[in-house]
């Protein structure tokens, strides 16, 4: 598959409107494609009139074509029939590099597509930019750098993809920004429709039998203040003491994977790499000792306050402020001082 | 039922000390100890789980790696595997999530049939989990990631039901046999090693496929055990999963590494507060007059 042509995105949906990943990609995917001077477009896959209202508004992020296969049998996600329309769209449009958020479909999705089309795929890149590249003494320019962590977080890695197309990443949500819409009307995406044609007898081979929405009791991502607790404020005492920190302040609560692990709070609560990426203008670490996989959730906070008996324990280093001592004594000195400030 | 359970031998990510990253930012494999990627021993006991429910099941772990490797496949025998293959060549080596994907698909035809493939949802050493998808791509079969429960098997009907967690919260998904499914670390807490199982197995060493090697790498194995036990791991090859080297290898992986920095942890530049009420009150004050906390 040689070309040279758009920038692709994967647009998810999540029933009531695009999914705010794909938007991020949809913005990174337009400076990726301004600077190669290709078109950006995007590739869907689902159901209804509601989704095909918000596909034609990606034209105000710059998007300028759609493709669509639509199919009430799309409707939710499944990975055969969604694998096989990407496919048949990515073969036929030729994009030079296609995007992903890194969500569960995302990472179910991308990889068997990238199967197909026996071309590289990057899972989790924390940024995409464009470079050289020499293999054998070819060269290739303008290629995508994809820029992830890897070994568990202690290195991070540029791959590149240049010699097969499309390149293709995974991107988690919250890496990239999103750049305002247009708000103009007249800016639409042309929807082109994807006429794929579906076997019934091996292309549905998924039955949902029935699907369980949980209301997300927090969107951290969204939290201008987060009070976070590791295993060193996760005592039953000292978690009523976080909690009323966070509500003193108008914070959210966060925590590390191994509170989550030890049952006291719930998966959306939880900070690090395989939780949350956090950028909130204050985060207050409390018993955190600051292992990679978390520092690689929150390490971008503009304030960072960390509170650990521990001097040596690595969150000392990427804070801000530090303060040695027990979180069962700071905080109540922080609610205090708060309070009479 | 046939099941095939993925395994791979990982260095232990987790817990990275010592002189494991080198200053130049390479990994230093040799100073980490490795394990059993965590959550592909989550996909064997979910297929140890099955065969308590149906006992004719027959479980089989496959590893491709070096013969080091095959210390993941002599747990899988100590936990309850009824059979293991060391999927190994030098030509494997500096493999990508295709061209891995790639020999494990040669090894599993070569197996023949089968009704399930149970993979770790990702390793810990790639964090990818791209092999399930592609293995499942390759041999034309569904696939279900991200699963955290097995709900019901129908052995009969060649039908199972999963539960899969996704960001919105859980689909219950039911798929006909074949099928690959991707287990997560919530889906259960592994079973520990039999000690009736270890005194049989371990000394258990390999024994290549004969008709494919040509040299005379040692041939050791255990003493003559009856069925249901076996006495040696299968070592295969790239001739024998008849495997194309193009595909294997460097040569099969479409991505290739630019450039490796390690994650150099700044030199501390926090600004120690005293643990204090004065300490506190001024920082909270510095915070607030920065509008960083609300006045």
């Amino acid at each position: 598959m040689e070309n040279n042509k758009s920038v692709m995105v994967f647009i998810e949906y999540t029933g009531e409107s695009i999914a705010e990943v794909s938007l991020e990609l949809i913005c990174k995917g337009k400076e990726l494609a301004d600077k190669l001077r290709v078109p950006l477009e995007a590739v869907a896959v689902g159901f209804g009139k509601s989704l095909r209202s918000e596909l034609i508004r990606l034209g105000q992020y710059g998007c300028k074509n759609v493709y669509f296969t639509e199919d009430e049998r799309l409707k939710n996600f499944s990975s055969v029939p969604y694998a096989k329309a990407v496919v048949e769209t990515l073969k036929r449009v030729k994009p030079q590099i296609v995007l992903f958020g890194a969500t569960t479909t995302g990472r179910d999705l991308a990889p068997r597509v990238a199967s197909t089309l026996k071309c590289g795929l990057t899972a989790d890149c924390t940024d995409l930019q464009l470079g050289e590249h020499q293999i054998k003494g070819q060269t290739f320019s303008n290629t995508l750098l994809q820029i992830r962590p890897a070994f568990g977080g202690n290195i991070v890695a540029t791959i590149v993809s240049p010699e097969h197309s499309p390149s293709m990443a995974t991107v988690r949500e919250g890496v990239m920004g999103i750049n305002p819409p247009s708000g103009k009307e007249e800016h639409q995406a042309t929807i082109i429709e994807e006429k794929i044609s579906f076997d019934a007898s091996c292309d549905f081979p998924s039955e949902i039998i029935e699907i369980i929405k949980s209301e997300r009791s927090v969107d951290l991502k969204k939290a201008k203040i987060i009070v976070a607790a590791g295993m060193g404020a996760a005592s039953a005492e000292t978690m009523v003491l976080v909690k009323e920190l966070a509500r003193v302040i108008g914070a959210e609560v966060a925590v590390s994977r191994p509170v989550v692990d030890a049952g006291i709070l719930g998966h959306d609560h939880q900070v690090g790499q395989t939780g949350t990426t956090v950028r909130p203008t204050l985060y207050i670490a409390c018993g955190i000792s600051g292992q990679i996989q978390h520092r690689a959730g929150m390490a971008e906070s503009k304030r960072i306050i960390a509170i650990n008996r521990d001097p040596q324990a690595p969150i000392f280093s990427i804070a801000h402020y530090g303060i040695v001592g027990d979180v069962k004594d700071v905080i109540p000195k922080m609610i205090k001082a708060y309070k009479n400030k | 039922m046939k099941i095939i359970v993925t395994t791979k031998q990982v260095p232990d990510t987790h817990n990275i000390v010592g002189d494991a990253m080198r200053p130049d930012g390479t990994v230093n494999r040799s100073a980490l100890p490795t394990i059993f990627n965590p959550e592909d021993l989550n996909a064997l006991e979910e297929a140890l789980k099955l065969k308590e429910k149906i006992p004719s099941a027959h479980i089989t772990a496959i590893t491709m790696g070096p013969p080091k490797a095959m210390d993941v496949l002599r747990d899988s025998l100590y936990r309850g595997a009824d059979d293991v293959i060391l999927l190994s060549d030098g030509r494997f080596a500096g493999a990508d999530t295709l061209a891995t994907s790639y020999a494990l698909k040669c090894a599993v035809q070569k197996l023949g049939a089968f009704d399930l493939i149970f993979c770790g949802r990702q390793a810990i050493d790639g964090d990818t989990a791209q092999v399930g998808p592609q293995l499942a791509e390759k041999l034309g079969i569904n696939q279900i990631t991200n699963v955290c429960e097995v709900v019901a098997i129908d052995e009969g009907h060649h039908t199972i039901t999963v539960k899969r967690s996704t960001e919105y919260g859980e689909e219950i998904v039911k798929s006909n046999f074949p099928v690959l499914i991707t287990i997560t670390s919530s889906a259960n807490d592994p079973r520990p090693a039999s000690a009736k199982r270890m005194m049989i197995y371990k000394n258990i060493g390999k024994k290549s496929d004969a008709a494919s090697y040509t040299d005379s790498a040692e041939l050791t194995w255990t003493r003559d055990l009856p069925a249901p036990y076996i006495n040696y791991i299968k070592e295969w090859n790239l001739e024998s999963v008849g495997a194309d080297p193009e595909l294997c290898g460097l040569n099969g992986s479409p991505t290739k590494v630019k450039k490796i920095q390690n994650v150099v942890l700044v030199a501390g530049e926090a600004k120690m507060v005293a643990s204090d009420e004065a300490g506190i009150s001024s920082l909270v004050k510095e915070l607030v007059s920065e509008h960083i906390l609300a006045g």
